[in-house]
């Protein structure tokens, strides 16, 4: 490309990503502005994208019809939990399957592409007995059980990619050096694997932080619903909603996704491009 | 081979699992009673969280845990639930969503159970509502055999929410429950209101983003029935004269008359308020629980009235309806201490409470004469006065209606109503399509 065309090209690629870039903020900047309308504006026939009246009544309002905070106590422990055991039981995992070539490994592989492909509807009936048996129904460890399991293959799969991005001779290097098994893992691997362990952590915590299905019918008391079982409390019969609480609740339960993604967003970027790497 | 031995003994490990049983034992000799409540509104969540409260006050051995549970999933939820042993005892739900858990035998069949004053305050059109099993697949409850699942306590029936002023102003007649429009003279105040309001505007707003139940429960006032049991107990579509008033004043309103907007097709009934608030409409078809989000959304001045629904050539205001109910689940081992709970909860005076708190119309027939719900504010005397006619939903009892409904009746509501197709091809497919559907399920 020479240089006459290279200005119009660019100039078209910083428009096509700032279209993309409003497409991903449309939903999230009309959550917000939604929250803090007051109910007449919700139904005025000329929306605006800056509430005319702005109030917290919607906060206090859901605050006060729903125990948001419990929930989101409730959500925050499910969450957290998912994330770092999923963590720590994938790493070792799939450190064994990126580095060893065998039958065991594919066939792990297999099971871990194959495992994706059950819709969650079919499994909830047999989960859900087995957890009654082994009496985790109605309580915050056995949500977190069905979160581990369900969010493994994919945390597997993903830090497989990033053991896969490190390169062999690292390792090899230390061991020549003199360093042990366990040295080489703790001191040479795991520092490398650390964004991608981070993204991995990531992905287990807002795939337990958003999910609904599970926690309704595995939850059955009150005081252990999740925050996405609780924000269905402001929808009615065929699809009515209380729009003004429902969009504020839910643009709080967006937060600790926001500030998550926030403060760690360089080990993110970081690890993904680790990911991609080939040595 | 490791790995054979592995999956057997994973298998036998969980057929272990599943194969221990767990029980619900009642502590220090007293009960705990699960209710799972939809109700949603604030008032409504306060009455029945009030009513819980004062049960639990006087009836210390019998507790009730107040369960919140929601509208989106709870078909899902309570089937999970049911397999699973661990469904609420007392459940809330809409009548239209109890066959397939009484057919499952999922549910208490109430009839040994229900006190006389519960049976006897609740009209019998209502019962059939939550009546499965009989000959006639709940015409007739008791007469023919059928169970009873639910209680049916809170309805509404489908009004038009009007805009006050257009409507005095241009001088065309309002309707009353004793002298409401007909279909015909419906379709010509339509037009005279378009004409009246201007250009870009219209006299109505069907809002038929789901548009199967709003035309089947609306087209009992003129004599349809849409399904038809024989005397071998199956049921078959049929599209008659009667079925085709609502769908043909519908689609002439859209398509010929001008007279009602082509773009609400496609919306729920939230989505037209604005246009009703802002001047678009002057008519919006909804059901009567709408009124709690007018009162909260409308601009100041605005003023709204409830009319009836348009009638039958003989007056008649019949209309289904799905009621909200209460049933007991078949697993309960306290299936006593939760009628009674549900008899209490039922009572004349907390039914009214209840009503209110949903802005719905009770079912008991002591809890309707209440004279707060037979103010004009807020269109309450309206509603109150349609309650005679309520029917239960021509589909309510059908097997396969679901998918008749998704696969067959939508589509081809849609594209009828949009103008796509006309009456002839409509026909077609409800009936030889959906016969097909129907089939299927009564082998």
């Amino acid at each position: 490309m020479n240089t006459r065309t290279r200005g119009p090209v660019r100039a078209g690629q910083y428009a096509a990503l700032l279209c993309y870039l409003v497409f991903l903020a449309f939903p999230l900047l009309w959550l917000i502005s939604t929250a803090f309308k007051p109910a007449q504006e919700l139904a005025s026939l000329h929306p605006t994208w800056i509430p005319e009246h702005p109030t917290l009544g919607n906060f206090r309002q859901a605050f006060d019809e729903q125990p948001l905070v419990r929930a989101a106590g409730n959500s925050l422990v499910a969450a957290l939990s998912t994330a770092v055991i999923a963590v720590v039981i994938a790493t070792p995992l799939a450190y064994v399957m990126a580095r060893t070539r065998g039958r065991l490994a594919a066939a792990a592989t297999g099971w871990v592409v194959v495992s994706q492909a059950f819709p969650f509807v079919l499994l909830i009936i047999p989960l859900f007995l087995v957890l009654k048996n082994l009496r985790l129904i109605n309580s915050v460890p056995g949500l977190v059980m069905v979160y581990v399991v369900w969010s493994l293959p994919f945390a597997l799969w993903m830090l497989v990619g990033y053991v896969r991005a490190v390169p062999a001779e690292l390792e090899e290097a230390a061991s020549v050096d003199g360093a042990g098994r366990l040295r080489t893992l703790v001191s040479v691997t795991a520092p490398l694997l650390v964004p991608g362990i981070v993204a991995t952590a990531l992905f287990a915590f807002i795939t337990a932080w958003n999910e609904f299905f599970f926690a309704l019918v595995l939850l059955k008391s009150p005081e252990k619903q999740t925050l996405p079982v609780v924000l269905t409390h402001f929808l009615g019969a065929e699809g009515v909603a209380d729009l003004g609480p429902l969009a504020a609740a839910a643009f709080l339960a967006t937060l600790p996704s926001l500030v998550v993604f926030a403060v760690i967003q360089r080990r993110i970027t970081g690890g993904m491009l680790a990911g991609a790497v080939k040595s | 081979m490791p790995l054979r031995r592995a999956a057997v003994a994973l298998v036998v490990l969980a057929l272990l699992l599943t194969g221990c049983s767990g029980g619900r034992e009642p502590h220090d000799g007293r009960i705990t009673l699960r209710f799972q409540s939809l109700a949603w509104q604030d008032e409504s969540v306060q009455v029945n969280k009030e009513l819980v409260a004062e049960w639990n006050a006087a009836h210390p051995d019998i507790r009730v845990e107040y369960v919140q549970g929601s509208w989106d999933s709870v078909h899902d939820q309570l089937l999970t639930s049911f397999e699973g042993g661990e469904a609420p005892d007392i459940i809330h739900d809409a009548s239209d969503d109890l066959a397939d858990f009484a057919y499952g035998g999922y549910l208490a069949d109430l009839r040994p159970l229900l006190p006389a004053r519960l049976r006897d305050d609740i009209p019998r059109s209502s019962w059939d509502t939550t009546t499965f099993g009989g000959g006639d697949g709940g015409g007739d409850g008791d007469r023919d055999g059928g169970g009873v699942y639910g209680v049916p306590f809170l309805q509404e029936p489908r009004v038009l929410i009007a805009d006050k002023k257009v409507l005095d102003a241009s001088g065309v007649r309002v309707p009353t429950p004793d002298k409401p429009w007909s279909w015909p003279e419906f379709r010509r105040v339509g037009k005279e209101l378009t004409a009246f309001m201007g250009p870009g505007k219209h006299a109505v707003a069907w809002p038929l983003k789901e548009p199967v139940s709003a035309t089947l429960n609306l087209g009992l006032s003129t004599g349809g029935r849409l399904f038809h049991r024989g005397a071998d107990g199956k049921v078959t579509v049929r599209f008659t004269d009667g079925d085709a008033v609502v769908p043909e004043t519908v689609r002439a309103q859209v398509n010929t008359d001008g007279s009602a907007s082509g773009a609400t097709l496609g919306m729920g009934g939230s989505d037209t308020l604005p246009g009703l608030f802002g001047g678009l409409y002057a008519m919006v078809p909804l059901g009567f629980s709408y009124r709690q989000q007018i009162i909260q959304q409308a601009p100041d001045g605005f003023e709204w009235t409830v009319l009836p629904a348009p009638a039958g050539d003989d007056g008649g205001l019949a209309q289904g309806v799905s009621p909200q109910t209460l049933s007991v689940a078949e697993d309960s081992p306290y299936k006593k201490e939760a009628v009674r709970f549900i008899d209490f909860l039922l009572q004349p005076s907390n039914m009214v409470r209840l009503a209110k708190g949903d802005w719905m119309l009770p079912t008991g027939t002591r809890a309707l004469a209440d004279p707060s719900l037979h103010t004009a504010k807020d269109g309450w005397a309206t509603g109150a006065a349609l309650a005679r006619d309520l029917r239960s939903a021509p589909a309510q009892s059908v097997r396969g209606y679901p998918e008749w409904k998704d696969k067959v009746a939508t589509p081809a509501l849609q594209e009828y109503y949009s103008g796509a197709i006309g009456r002839k091809e409509l026909e077609k497919r409800l009936v030889k399509d959906g016969n097909l559907v129907l089939a299927r399920y009564q082998r």
